[in-house]
C-alpha cells in the first residue's frame, strides 16, 4: 500500500484497502475557520440538536485567521459565532482574538490556520485532519492525510468523528538533485502543476519523495503540499523523517505513529525531476498552471508584490525575501506588502536577529528596503476578503505574490492580474518593478 | 429550433410545484423549501408529459435556458471571497448568496450576468461548462449560491473534487458530467435545453442536439433527497429527526 492508503486503512481499522473503495475513517482532528466555521456550526444544531455536543472536545480546533482586522459587520459577527459554540462546546483548542486594535494583545490568537496547525502541534504523521479549507492539504508535510472538506460535510464530523472518504490512488512524484540557492519550494510545486495541468491530479494523493525533498525543512515541505489542491490532488505527502520529529518536539505531546509507502506499493504514475537544472518560475493569470520561466516575464510591468498567506507568509519566506533585499541593498521600486501568517511568524520577523544578514532583523531588512510595515497576521489579502482588507487589490492592477492563486478576482479586483511566484522572485520583482528573476540579485 | 416538450410550456412562472401534477420531492430543510416556492424561478423544475411511473418519479427532469461557462471555473468566480461572510445556514444570507452566485466572473468575457442586477435569483435553471467546474476553494457557499438562485443541475465536462462532493452533501444541485469531450462548447447562454437525469441526456432545444451523460449513481438519490443528512434519514441509516 501506499502512505496515503496505509493511513486511511489504520483509520478506519482495515487491514488493507485499495483505491477506489468508499471507507468511514475516524478523525483525528477537524479544523474549522471564522469563514466556514458558522455554517458548519449552523448545520452541526440542526441535525444533531441544539443540545448536541461535539464528538470529542480536544480534536475539534477552531482558528479565526480570514476576516479579523476589518470593520465588516458580518465578518466580526462570524467570529463571535465561533466564540460562543467553542464556550459552549468547551473546545480546547481555540485561538480567540478580541481586541482588533492590536493583535498583540490576544496571546490566544495565532493567525492562518494552516501554518497555526503546525505551530500548534496539530499536524502528526500517520494522522487524518480534515478542514473546512481546500488548503488543509498543507498538512502532508507531515505524513498527515490531510484534506479540506465542505460545511455539511465537516457538520457530519463534528457529530460523529467520522467521514465517508473514498480512497485516492497516489501519483508519486521523485525529486532528486541538489536545490540551487535560487529556487524555492515554491519553484517546484509551481513547475509540479505547470506539467500535470490544474485537474492533473484530480480525486488523487500526490507523494513527494527523493533526496531534494529530504533535505528541504518543515516549512519548505509545507509549500509543496499546500498547493497540490491547484492540481486538484486530494491530499500531499511527504514521507516523515527526522526532520519532522524535530520539528514536533516539545509541539505535541501526542503519541504519533509515521506510516510510509511499501517499495511494492501500486502507483498510477511516476514523475521525475532533476531539481539542479530547474530555474526559477512564475504562474502567469489566471491559472496556477500557466507556467513560465521568471526570466521569460521579465517586460510584465508590475504594480505591487504581495508576501503573504498559508503559502508564501511563513518565516522561511520572509527570511528568503529579507535574503534578496539584503544582497541588493536598493529600494523597493513598488509598493511591497508584507503580512506574516501567524502572530510567531511576525514575532520572527521582528525578533529574529539573523547572523547572514549581519545580525539585522528581517524587519529591519525590509524597513531599509522600502517595504510597507509587515501588516497583522491573517489571511488578508490572499483570497481578497471585505473590501477594507489590508492590500486588497480594489484596482485592476498587476501584483506579483506569494500565495497560491490567481484566478479573477481572487485578490478583490476583477480584472487584476496576479503572478503566482516564490519569495525569492517576488522580492526581486519589487526591487525592479518588473517579473524578475532573482538569479539578477542571488548570483 | 426544436420546439420544447409540451410539459414545459405548461410550466408558469409560479413553478412546478404549485402545478398539481408534480409531486414535489422532500428538500433537506423548511427554509429550502420556502426558498424555492417563494421565488421566481421562471424555469423550474418542470415534469415530462409523459404518464407518471414510479422511475419517473425518482428522476428529475429539468428544463428551461442554459447558462454556459468555460474551462476551470473556480469557486472564487462562482462566489467571490467578499461574499463568504454570509452563513450559508441562516435562511436569509442563504438567499443572498444566490444574488451573488457567478458575480465573480468577468464581465468583458460574460456581458450577460447569471443573475440579473436587482433580482434574488437567476432564470437560468442549468449550468453548463467546461472541465474541472468548481476548481479551487472548499468553500461550500459556491455549490449553496448556485442552488440559492435557483439553479438546479449544473452540466459539466468534469468537476473538481471538493465541489462535487459539496453539490451532493448539500443537495443544492446535481453536478452531471458530459460523456464526451467539448460537447459543452456547442451550447450558448440562452439556449433552451432539457436535463433528463434519468435518461442521463441533455437535450439543446435551440441547437437540436442531445448530449449523453455520465450516469449520476448513487450520488443522484442523495442530491433528489436534498443533501446527504436527510438521504441518511429518509433511508434509516440515521434515527429520523424532527428537524425544523
Amino acid at each position: 500500500m501506499t502512505m496515503t492508503e496505509k493511513i486511511l486503512a489504520r483509520a478506519s481499522e482495515r487491514a488493507s484497502l485499495e483505491p477506489g473503495e468508499n471507507v468511514w475513517v475516524d478523525v483525528d482532528v477537524l479544523m474549522t475557520h471564522d469563514v466556514c466555521g458558522p455554517g458548519t456550526i449552523g448545520i452541526f444544531k440542526k441535525e444533531f440538536g441544539e443540545d448536541a455536543k461535539v464528538w470529542d472536545r480536544e480534536k475539534v480546533v477552531i482558528i479565526p485567521d480570514h476576516y479579523i482586522f476589518t470593520s465588516d459587520e458580518r465578518a466580526n459577527r462570524n467570529v463571535d459565532i465561533l466564540r460562543d459554540f467553542c464556550m459552549e462546546q468547551k473546545i480546547k483548542y481555540f485561538y480567540d482574538i478580541k481586541d482588533l486594535s492590536d493583535f498583540k494583545a490576544n496571546p490566544d490568537y495565532k493567525g492562518v490556520c494552516h501554518v497555526a496547525l503546525a505551530q500548534e502541534g496539530h499536524c502528526r504523521p500517520g494522522e487524518v485532519l480534515l478542514g473546512t479549507d481546500s488548503h488543509t492539504c498543507n498538512a502532508g508535510a507531515f505524513g498527515q492525510f490531510a484534506t479540506g472538506i465542505g460545511n455539511t460535510d465537516a457538520g457530519f464530523v463534528l457529530g460523529t468523528g467520522k467521514a465517508l472518504l473514498k480512497v485516492p490512488p497516489t501519483i508519486r512524484f521523485v525529486l532528486d538533485g541538489e536545490m540551487p540557492p535560487y529556487l524555492l519550494a515554491k519553484d517546484l510545486i509551481l513547475q509540479i502543476i505547470g506539467e500535470i495541468s490544474v485537474s492533473g491530479a484530480t480525486y488523487k494523493s500526490m507523494e513527494f519523495v527523493g533526496s531534494t525533498i529530504e533535505s528541504l525543512n518543515m516549512e519548505e515541505r509545507m509549500t509543496l503540499c499546500n498547493m497540490v489542491i491547484e492540481a486538484g490532488g486530494k491530499n500531499g505527502v511527504v514521507p516523515a523523517d527526522e526532520t519532522t520529529f524535530k520539528y514536533l518536539e516539545g509541539k505535541t505531546s501526542v503519541g504519533y505513529e509515521p506510516v510510509y509507502s511499501d517499495a511494492q506499493a501500486r502507483f498510477v504514475s511516476d514523475y521525475h525531476f532533476d531539481v539542479s537544472k530547474l530555474e526559477p518560475v512564475v504562474a502567469k493569470p489566471h491559472s496556477p498552471d500557466n507556467r513560465a520561466l521568471a526570466r521569460e516575464c521579465k517586460d510584465v510591468k508590475i504594480d505591487r508584490v504581495y508576501i503573504g498567506s498559508c503559502t508564501g507568509g511563513k518565516i522561511e519566506d520572509f527570511l528568503a525575501a529579507a535574503k534578496v533585499f539584503f544582497a541588493s541593498g536598493k529600494k523597493v521600486k513598488v509598493p511591497t506588502f508584507l503580512v506574516p501568517a501567524t502572530q510567531k511568524v511576525w514575532m520572527d520577523v521582528y525578533g529574529l536577529s539573523v547572523p547572514e544578514f549581519g545580525g539585522k532583523t528581517c524587519s529591519q531588512i525590509f524597513e531599509e528596503a522600502g517595504c510597507d510595515t509587515p501588516a497583522s497576521p491573517s489571511c488578508g489579502a490572499c483570497l481578497g476578503g471585505p473590501r477594507d482588507t489590508y492590500a486588497r487589490m480594489n484596482e485592476p492592477m498587476v501584483c506579483v505574490s506569494t500565495t497560491n492563486r490567481n484566478f479573477p478576482g481572487r485578490m478583490g479586483h476583477k480584472e487584476g492580474q496576479i503572478y503566482l511566484a516564490s519569495p525569492y522572485t517576488a522580492a526581486a520583482s519589487a526591487l525592479t518593478g518588473y517579473v524578475t528573476d532573482p538569479r539578477d540579485f542571488l548570483m | 429550433m426544436a420546439a420544447p416538450p409540451p410539459a414545459a410550456a405548461a410550466t408558469t412562472r409560479t413553478g412546478a410545484l404549485t402545478v398539481g401534477l408534480s409531486p414535489y420531492t422532500a428538500r433537506t430543510s423548511a427554509f429550502r423549501r420556502a426558498q424555492i416556492c417563494r421565488h421566481r424561478l421562471p424555469t423550474l423544475r418542470c415534469r415530462r408529459a409523459q404518464p407518471l411511473t414510479a422511475a419517473a418519479s425518482s428522476s428529475p427532469v429539468f428544463h428551461g435556458e442554459c447558462f454556459v461557462v468555460g474551462e476551470n471555473i473556480d469557486t472564487d468566480q462562482i462566489i467571490p471571497a467578499e461574499h463568504l461572510t454570509l452563513v450559508p445556514s441562516k435562511a436569509d444570507e442563504y438567499r443572498k448568496l444566490g444574488s451573488f452566485a457567478f458575480s465573480g466572473l468577468p464581465s468583458a468575457a460574460y456581458p450577460t450576468p447569471f443573475v440579473a442586477p436587482g433580482e434574488e435569483s437567476s432564470r437560468y435553471a442549468v449550468i453548463v461548462g467546461g472541465p474541472n467546474f468548481g476548481c479551487g476553494s472548499s468553500r461550500e457557499h459556491a455549490p449553496v449560491a448556485l442552488g440559492a438562485a435557483g439553479a438546479r443541475a449544473v452540466v459539466a465536462e468534469s468537476y473538481a473534487r471538493i465541489f462535487f462532493r459539496n453539490s451532493v452533501a448539500t443537495g443544492e444541485v446535481y453536478p452531471l458530467e458530459l460523456a464526451e469531450a467539448g460537447a459543452w462548447k456547442e451550447c450558448k447562454t440562452g439556449d433552451i435545453v432539457t436535463v433528463d437525469i434519468g435518461k442521463a441526456v441533455m437535450i439543446n432545444h435551440t441547437s437540436g442536439k442531445e448530449y449523453k451523460l455520465k450516469p449520476i449513481g448513487d450520488a443522484g438519490p442523495v442530491v433528489e433527497a436534498g443533501g446527504i443528512f436527510a438521504y441518511a434519514r429518509k433511508t434509516g441509516m440515521i434515527a429520523s429527526k424532527a428537524s425544523a
